[in-house]
């Protein structure tokens, strides 16, 4: 057992969304109701896909770019957004794969069911991906998207958000989550914000602007670490003799 | 006080929300050509050894109705019960598949080898299984499970056996529906609630 690198260590659920929340209409019918099975995770979680660089293109983490192949860059503000992939014990994750998807600088998604009335950006197409570098590291050119209104209540909104999808090493590690922008108005009053009941977890969700990392006449940066489930290192035997 | 203890805690979830297939199968979703080929497209390349089977089934919410935006994602081990990347795995098993429920009847479709058993950690097999996350607008946090097979001797799984209620395994468990064809629903919610993990 000396090369075990462990078990997953088990998920905090308090400092994660609730399942059920009302004022999100849609997870009323979508979340479960009884108990979910806790069991120390199996090489079935703690395994995962690895995905290798020859999987991306030249322009996937540049979405000012990617939808017209280099043509003619998206409207908008443009954003450099960066950060790092660690793990609960603060290593980083290097060479995991990070997918984002977002509206365009109006607050309209590339996507049929969407007709709000902000225009598509014949520019702009919304998703990009990258693999982080060897000290996890990862980074994306866009531009800010929009706010944008949804049927939930009568006048819900969403704030500025990019969606963020990110596997780590493990399939238990799997996480979609968003990255929000500092000093949105729109975020304490956001259902799906809110449906994470912990206020420093969903602060963590909230990227600084960071200065030190725009480029002059070109972008602004926000900065977005993201956490994953660490692994239990074990030094000791799993069980006890006679347990 | 006492020391700080050095844990980062893990960022938190988030819906993938109605657009999710937009970042993950942008085919899918209408978006052509923005990638060379969706990520995860096939479990199993021609020549995978073992049985292949097709496994279809929907996402139900808890009135019923079979969701039309659920996005799946699998991961499995090879025939012979070793994962990608391990020693000995099958080159032709990529275990890591992503689908969609179809946009009209929110049926999904896998298509893979079936896996072998897998060992636990300090002994002990796990039967043949493939694990499960489920992403869709109004799941705040992905939801794993795990399919099993009703052809399969099940009966010393540590998982199945955890389960307090023995009715709830069936929801576990893949049913034959003639040769190599499965039917396996997801139940979110209510009658029948699936069986989901926190692992
Ligand atoms: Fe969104």
């Amino acid at each position: 057992m000396s090369h075990d690198p462990g078990p997953l260590i088990p998920r905090n659920r308090a400092i994660h969304p609730v399942a059920y929340d009302v004022d999100y209409k849609t997870s009323v019918t979508r979340s479960p109701n009884l108990p979910l099975l806790s069991m120390e995770s199996t090489p079935s979680e703690e395994t995962g896909p690895v995905f290798g660089h020859d999987l991306l293109g030249p322009l996937d983490n540049n979405l000012i770019l990617n939808w017209t192949k280099g043509a003619a860059p998206a409207v908008g503000e443009r954003i450099l957004m960066h950060g790092r992939v660690l793990d609960e014990l603060g290593r980083p994750v290097p060479e995991t794969l990070v997918e984002i998807w977002q509206a365009n600088a109006g607050g309209r998604y590339r996507h049929v069911k969407d007709s709000y009335f902000a225009p598509l950006d014949p520019n702009f197409g919304g998703c990009g991906r990258t693999i982080t570098d060897a000290e996890g590291h990862y980074q994306f050119l866009t531009i800010r998207p929009g706010a944008y209104p949804w049927p939930n209540r009568a006048n819900d909104w969403r704030p500025m958000h990019i969606h963020v999808s990110v596997f780590g090493r493990s399939f238990g590690q799997r996480l979609i989550t968003q990255m929000y922008f500092q000093g949105d108005p729109l975020i304490p009053l956001c259902p799906i914000a809110r449906t994470i009941k912990d206020r420093a977890s969903l602060d963590r969700l909230v990227a600084p602007l960071d200065m030190a990392h725009a480029r002059p006449l070109d972008f602004l940066a926000y900065r977005f670490d993201i956490v994953l489930r660490g692994r239990r290192q074990t030094m000791f035997e799993n069980k006890l003799e006679g347990m | 006080m006492v020391q700080k203890l050095d844990i980062l805690p893990e960022s938190a979830s988030q819906t993938g929300g109605p657009y999710v297939h937009i970042g993950l199968i942008p085919t899918f979703a209408g978006l052509e050509g923005v990638y060379a080929q969706d990520l995860g497209k096939r479990a199993i390349e021609e020549g995978a050894q073992g049985e292949v089977i097709t496994i279809t089934g929907s996402v139900f919410d808890g009135t019923g109705w079979a969701l039309r935006d659920a996005l799946i994602e699998s991961w499995q081990p090879d025939a012979a019960g070793r994962f990608p990347g391990q020693t000995g795995a099958d080159p032709k098993v990529n275990g890591f598949c992503r689908f969609a429920a179809d946009g009209e009847s929110g049926e999904f479709t896998l298509r893979t080898v079936k896996p072998g058993r897998v060992p636990m950690r300090g002994g002990g097999w796990q039967a043949p299984h493939i694990s499960l996350w489920i992403a869709a607008r109004g799941i705040n946090t992905g939801l794993h499970t795990r399919i099993y097979f009703a052809d399969e001797d099940n009966s010393a799984d540590p998982l199945l056996a955890r389960v307090e209620q023995r009715p709830r395994v069936q929801t576990l468990i893949a049913q034959p529906q003639g040769a190599g064809r499965y039917r396996f629903d997801i139940r979110l919610q209510g009658a029948g609630e699936t069986v989901f993990l926190d692992m």
